[in-house]
């Protein structure tokens, strides 16, 4: 296991601006530190700008101003991408009918550790199984992608993103379309990931409700950066303001709740 | 005619030859293509080659060369106007597809030759293979194979999902680019052989009629190369013995072999 240093920045994000167009800026001047071993839920209404800093933060796109480092590195010259999984929004990527097995997704994640002349497949064969048995899908390897359920799938995903053992995951609104069940289910396995795996995990979600009951720190995105703060700071905080506009009684109720692991 | 007469034709031992090269290759491109969404740049590609056969006759060096280059050089060409987002993927390839087409015309009207020689590179001619045609398909055949399984894994990620691969560090750019060079080299090589209508087609039928199964990636390769190679095989003999056009009798096999997959599959669900 490794030793986890939280007041190492693994990402750092320094005045970032971001335009897909002239007419209207989409991120204004953000300021980030993502520590290691974190756990971030990244909130914010539609339309703020969440997914478009994940994919600066990850080198999908490049910012118009600013400068984003991974581990100590500017994103320009990095190279450590195993160290990085993403596991995307999936309405933009996800086709029903791409004609490939459970096994093989999560094997595409490995694409580097086994190339033309090194193929080391024993090694990339274990280290799909870990990963498969990690979400608990290894039962499911030879079905098809597209045969699973919404839930099924998202673990496929963080299976194809754990292969390489990283050190932080992207997840970017991982439970829509899935089922209250399911989505603690999931969310108990990400937990797992956090604390047993120690992997740093940030990820988009719209469902405040159940994110602030999970992660460490929230990073509220509107544009700006509106607060990044831990979760109880948050929960303070939103007492008095409505931050985003959301349902304060929602978060109150949690307050006086018996989520154990917020100490307010 | 006898059943054997037809290995007593030297044409068409050649074309059988070619023919199964071809048939080898095209859905071993085509599954990255269909999946991307992208199965209509082979028709573009083919019909950019026309052009540049008519450059090569309007300037007397070889066709096959100056083919060769305009789909190339058309192909990075498309591949760059889809990466800018200026505009969608499948305008590029209307633009594309239109503006080679009126070139070839224009070319064509010019050196008024619209001869039985443009008509062998619409629709393929078995006849005319030679010997040095079947080395230049298999030597790129080999080539094509080659890259293919060394960039396997980086292609079949990006097909899946692109951003997740350049996430992990695949070559993004490098990778698009590799497939679509080597898509204009399948067409600008396979044009002169089996011609326009074929090679278009042998890239993306199979590979759909394969996708309709429902089986891992592996395994759909497999079965689009095999409908590949039975609709090649069986369309040469077909048009031997009953006189027809070797190409047409080819896509109209694939289309058979395609509908009965999609019958079958509606009576098993």
């Amino acid at each position: 296991m490794r030793i986890v240093d939280h007041h190492k920045n693994i990402i750092e994000v320094k005045n970032v601006s971001f335009a897909y167009d002239r007419q209207r800026e989409a991120l204004k001047n953000i300021t980030l530190d993502i520590h290691q071993g974190d756990y971030v839920g990244v909130i914010g209404p539609n339309g703020a700008g969440k997914t478009t800093l994940f994919k600066i933060m990850l080198g999908l796109l490049k910012a118009k101003t600013g400068t984003v480092k991974l581990f100590g590195t500017a994103i320009e010259s990095f190279k450590n991408w195993q160290k990085i999984g993403y596991v995307p929004q999936e309405t933009d990527n996800f086709e029903a009918n791409f004609p490939a097995t459970v096994r093989e997704i999560v094997a595409m994640g490995r694409y580097r550790k086994n190339n033309f002349f090194n193929g080391r497949r024993s090694q990339d064969k274990q280290a799909v199984q870990r990963a498969l048995t990690q979400v608990g899908l290894w039962t499911e390897q030879d079905r098809l992608i597209g045969d699973l359920s919404a839930g099924q799938r998202q673990r496929v995903f963080i299976a194809r993103a754990l292969v390489n053992e990283p050190e932080v995951i992207f997840l970017d609104e991982p439970t829509t379309g899935v089922d209250q069940e399911t989505r603690n289910n999931f969310y108990s396995m990400l937990k797992k990931i956090n604390e047993e795996l120690s992997i740093t995990l940030i990820i988009i979600s719209h469902d405040l409700e159940q994110i602030i009951k999970e992660v460490m720190h929230v990073v509220c995105v509107d544009q700006t950066l509106t607060c990044h703060q831990s979760t109880a700071e948050y929960l303070k905080a939103s007492d008095s303001t409505r931050i985003l506009g959301q349902d304060v009684k929602i978060i109150t109720h949690h307050h006086h709740g018996a989520n154990g692991h917020l100490s307010i | 005619m006898a059943l054997m007469d037809i290995f007593q034709y030297s044409f068409i031992i050649r074309g059988l030859e070619a023919g199964i090269i071809v048939a080898l290759i095209a859905p071993l491109i085509g599954i990255f293509l269909v999946l991307k969404r992208f199965s209509l740049i082979a028709d573009t590609l083919a019909h950019v080659s026309l052009a540049g056969v008519a450059l090569g006759l309007l300037f007397g060096v070889n066709p096959m060369l100056t083919a060769l280059a305009t789909t190339v050089l058309a192909s990075l060409g498309i591949e760059r106007l889809r990466n800018s987002k200026t505009i969608y993927g499948e305008s590029a390839l209307a633009l594309f597809l239109s503006g080679s087409l009126a070139l070839a015309v224009i070319i064509l009207s010019l050196t008024h030759g619209f001869n039985a020689n443009l008509f062998n590179y619409l629709f393929g001619s078995i006849v005319t293979i030679t010997i040095n045609d079947v080395y230049a398909i298999a030597v790129l055949a080999i080539i094509v194979i080659c890259l293919l399984i060394f960039f396997y894994k980086e292609l079949v990620y990006l097909t899946f999902d692109q951003d997740a691969a350049q996430v992990s560090g695949v070559p993004v750019r490098l990778v698009n680019n590799i497939l679509i060079i080597l898509t204009a080299l399948v067409v600008g090589l396979a044009i002169p052989i089996v011609g326009v209508l074929l090679i278009a087609a042998l890239i993306v039928i199979p590979v759909v009629t394969a996708l309709q199964l429902k089986k891992s990636f592996l395994r759909t390769i497999a079965y689009a190369e095999i409908f590949s190679l039975f609709s090649v095989v069986s369309g040469i003999c077909a048009a031997f013995y009953f006189n027809l056009s070797a190409s047409g009798a080819i896509v109209l096999i694939m289309l058979a072999i395609f509908i009965i997959v999609c019958l079958a599959n509606k009576r098993g669900a």
